[in-house]
């Protein structure tokens, strides 16, 4: 069910401040932190660093406040060219890659935040394990039952193949599902944008047989109909990718399927 | 080991963000909707009711406070119906993307207002008379 107000143990306390006296270029950040050692709420620390002493992007910022100011900062970070979708989280609002955020874009106070509605592992890092598991739930994997041909591989058409291109792209950096009220009220029986996605891909490939079954299991109240295109999705992925559509897509058929 | 805390969502997501604001304010005017249909129920059984409970509802529902929530059921209505063809044209699968459904936002506040002005002119205005 909705809960609006965050339970007692989350509501973020102020935290300390780390000034830069002489800072030539001053940003100010506003970072949550959460240790889970010692039972305290998250807290709301700030840094003021110099954007001039590191690289442009907002995780470049992160990783200096990291090696210079605090070491204990954690954040997930790998790629730093938003590949691989680990430094997802919530800058002055909305859910984006840090790495592909530049700092000029967002202002000189910057509010970073976990990825919205998600337990805390923590400070910036978020327990994904029930968005991983709603992914494994669509079996993002190729479903047939007729043998594959023994001298070639199942192959589809140019036009085929440009169906599933985009949706294929998900990186699966949960800035869609986080950003979704629906996901926030009911992560645990709606499936989320980003589920729905990787589901709508195999549904929509040429080479899969299992479209009916797939389409069964998204036949639920709770699974796919808890979108009410709110659009949050479509509007933060940071790969330009489409849930959005891709559930209407969802939704579509099964209505033309029902006759 | 403490539960895990819950990061912030309402607190900290950008509410005046398109999707969101238009969203929202579609929930917040059917509710609205909703809260009204006991005034006109009210309205329709003392028409039926006899002479006497028609005038009782003439009486109450002139109110001069009245026309506050009248003007708030325009509101709602002309909002409600307007984003409600906006989600009837996406159902269909068009103005899903991005740039389309951010241009439909701005269009929905539009023709809203101008058809909250049309109605609160004819109800309110120089085209309205006394009830």
């Amino acid at each position: 069910m909705a809960e609006f107000r965050l339970p007692p143990n989350s509501r973020p306390v102020q935290g300390v401040t780390h000034r830069a006296p002489g800072a030539r270029e001053l940003r100010t950040f506003r970072i949550y932190r959460f240790n889970p050692d010692g039972g305290a709420n998250p807290r709301v620390d700030t840094f003021e660093i110099d954007a001039r002493s590191c690289g442009p992007m907002v995780l470049d910022a992160l990783i200096q406040i990291k090696a210079a100011i605090d070491s204990s900062l954690t954040f997930r970070r790998s790629c730093r060219e938003g590949i691989c979708g680990s430094c997802a989280m919530n800058i002055n609002g909305l859910n984006c890659l840090a790495c592909t955020t530049s700092m000029h874009d967002v202002g000189a106070e910057i509010r970073i935040y976990p990825l919205p509605h998600m337990p805390v592992v923590k400070d910036l890092v978020t327990d994904l394990t029930n968005f991983y598991a709603q992914y494994a739930s669509v079996k993002p994997w190729l479903q047939a039952r007729t043998p594959a041909p023994p001298d070639h591989e199942r192959l589809q058409s140019k036009e085929d193949q440009e169906k599933i291109d985009r949706p294929a792209a998900c990186i699966l950096c949960a800035c869609c599902s986080t950003a979704c009220p629906s996901y926030w009220w009911n992560s645990e029986r709606y499936l989320g944008p980003a589920a729905l996605l990787a589901a709508y891909r195999w549904i929509i490939d040429s080479r899969d047989e299992a479209t009916g079954e797939r389409l069964d299991e998204l036949e639920d109240p709770f699974r796919l109909y808890r979108c009410h295109t709110i659009m949050n999705c479509t509007d933060v992925c940071p790969k330009d990718l489409n849930p959005a559509r891709a559930i209407t897509e969802i939704k579509k058929m099964l209505v033309e399927r029902s006759g | 080991m403490a539960p895990r805390p819950i990061s912030p969502h309402l607190s900290v997501y950008r509410m005046t963000r398109y999707t969101l604001a238009t969203s929202i304010l579609n929930r917040f005017t059917g509710v609205g909707l909703s809260l009204g249909l006991p005034l006109l129920v009210y309205w329709l059984t003392a028409v039926a009711g006899g002479a006497a409970a028609q005038a009782r509802a003439q009486h109450l529902l002139a109110h001069p406070l009245m026309k506050l929530v009248y003007a708030a059921l325009i509101v709602s209505f002309c909002y409600h119906l307007v984003a409600g063809i906006r989600h009837l044209v996406w159902d269909t699968g068009r103005g899903l993307e991005r740039a389309q459904s951010h241009r439909s936002a701005w269009l929905v506040v539009a023709l809203s207002l101008a058809l909250m002005l049309l109605i609160g002119w004819c109800a309110f205005g120089a085209g309205g008379r006394a009830p």
